[in-house]
């Protein structure tokens, strides 16, 4: 089994756990999140080209994890939850993974997170309206059209129809990017949020922007600049280890566009901030800042520097 | 003097210092005259903000491209390409947008392109699914279009992305557009794009559509 360097998406898990996933097979733990067990969420096989949900389960983690996971388990335990037994021999070969791929069968679908706040909880910078819509409506309908798109795809696997699972691509790419940067957008914002960051992640930002000033009128005029749909993001650059300004198009996910691992994101859909701000985007950009979640973002610099 | 040649074209570059900039075309009907299905509130944004905003930044690509332009900075003209492409096309769609709608629209075409739409769709129904569907399915920002492809002589239905001009784009002359940007609905439909497609068929200028169709056929 390969487990090579770290790559592939980051995913929290429902517990709070992360995990990053191997491009080949099988999952690693990198940290838990606390005591309790964890569930891994998602397996990424070479021929697919999105993470396709599933739960899987495997008594001995070890299989799955090489000496870099196993020094991180620090509490918890890792359960791995399968419909068919044969998944846990298969996936210590590459060449396997074709079989377990009617464990697909009983996979679970993707649900819309929760909003760790009420709805009015970011006025008077983002007002309540907008979020509810933003959270209940256009976020829930791309998990939904996410799922939908996911069960043809599996369909379209089953009966090796290339050309469908090609015709679906787009679907997957729309909806699934447009799930993952959603749920990353929640945590970004927080009604305690606003002011500067701390610690590494401030000392990060002075080194590779000069300064905080700059690197927020950086993120804020490519944020503005995105012309048509699109998200403006702080990323990090793990081949060159530093901090990375990007914006992509529609609901283009950074790191599978880029490589780049998403630390902060800014929705400048129009759905994101027209119903309180109109036209005027910038005026959006520098309320949003008010409610800019710091500790979720070092959090998350922390995790990717690993 | 004019030089049949064209290697003096150098030369006349230096008119556009006195070229004309581009304008805000004035709204065919009052803000409010196409309630209750698209409010006033949105078709003011829309037009005194939005399509504004593309003239005048059309104007500011142009001036900085006729600089660069003269300097013979071939990587500035690369650069500003972006940008002229956006405001141009914003500016070129939205020109049209205006036209394509009426107070006294919606009903059905006659004439010759009511028969194009049969032969090339089958029946307007047929049409009017199709575009909608089209304009619907649309992912992000961008435009449904009614296109005349004259290589081929036929009617045809396209998407376009952003503010990327059908006829740059795909060679189809525009003659209806339908803007799915969401400040085109989002202010009365929020997230309910179908809905506002299924109101912007009551003020579809049938006469506007048939006049540019007329006119891409010579």
């Amino acid at each position: 089994m390969h487990l090579g360097t770290e790559c592939g998406d980051h995913y929290f898990d429902d517990e709070g756990g992360r995990f990053t996933r191997d491009t080949l097979c099988g999952f690693r733990l990198t940290q838990a999140a606390g005591l309790g067990e964890a569930l891994v969420v998602a397996v990424l096989l070479q021929a697919s080209p999105l993470p396709l949900a599933f739960p899987c389960s495997h008594r001995r983690h070890e299989a799955f994890c090489g000496s870099r996971a196993e020094g991180r388990l620090r509490a918890g335990r890792l359960r791995l939850y399968t419909a068919k037994r044969s998944l846990s021999v298969s996936l210590r070969s590459s060449a396997n993974l074709v079989a377990p791929l009617g464990c697909l069968v009983s996979r679970q679908k993707h649900t819309l997170p929760d909003l760790p706040y009420d709805y009015g909880a970011l006025e008077p910078h983002i007002n309540a309206e907008i979020m509810q819509l933003h959270h209940s409506k256009h976020h829930a309908t791309y998990v939904n059209n996410l799922n939908v798109a996911e069960e043809k795809y599996k369909e379209a696997l089953a009966k090796g129809d290339v050309t469908a699972q090609v015709s679906l691509q787009p679907a997957l790419k729309f909806n699934g990017g447009g799930h993952i940067n959603h749920t990353i957008f929640w945590t970004n914002l927080s009604p305690n949020g606003g002011g500067e960051p701390k610690g590494e992640l401030m000392e990060a930002i002075k080194r590779d922007f000069g300064s905080f000033a700059n690197f927020k009128e950086k993120l804020t005029a490519v944020s503005v600049g995105v012309q048509g749909s699109g998200w403006g993001w702080l990323g990090y650059n793990k081949e060159q280890g530093r901090l990375q300004i990007a914006a992509c198009a529609n609901q283009d996910p950074l790191q599978g566009t880029t490589g780049l691992i998403p630390l902060l994101g800014i929705d400048v859909w129009e759905h994101a901030y027209y119903l309180q701000y109109k036209n005027v985007r910038p005026d959006y950009l520098k309320a949003i800042w008010n409610v800019i979640n710091w500790e979720n973002i070092s959090s998350r610099y922390a995790s990717c520097k690993k | 003097s004019f030089s049949r040649s064209s290697a003096n074209l150098v030369a006349p570059l230096g008119c556009l210092v006195s070229r004309q900039k581009h304008t805000l075309p004035d709204l065919p009907y009052d803000y409010g005259a196409l309630e209750p299905h698209i409010n006033a509130e949105i078709m003011q944004l829309h037009h005194s903000k939005h399509h504004a905003t593309y003239v005048n930044n059309l104007n500011v690509a142009e001036e900085k491209y006729k600089e660069a332009l003269a300097k013979g900075d071939v990587t500035a003209q690369v650069s500003l390409q972006p940008a002229l492409k956006f405001n141009g096309g914003g500016h070129i769609n939205h020109t049209i947008f205006w036209t394509n709608l009426s107070p006294n629209g919606g009903g059905e075409p006659k004439g010759e392109l009511m028969e194009a739409i049969k032969r090339d769709f089958g029946s307007f129904a047929n049409f009017k699914e199709k575009l909608t569907a089209v304009s619907v399915g649309v992912q992000g920002s961008g435009w449904g279009w009614l296109g005349y492809n004259k290589e081929q002589g036929r009617l045809q239905i396209a998407a376009c992305a952003n503010q990327d001009p059908l006829q740059g784009t795909t060679g189809l002359i525009p003659l209806l557009g339908i803007d799915v940007w969401e400040h085109a609905y989002y202010l009365q439909y929020k997230n309910v794009r179908p809905d506002y497609l299924k109101a912007i068929w009551n003020v579809i200028n049938w006469e506007n559509i048939s006049s540019r169709y007329a006119s891409c056929k010579k």
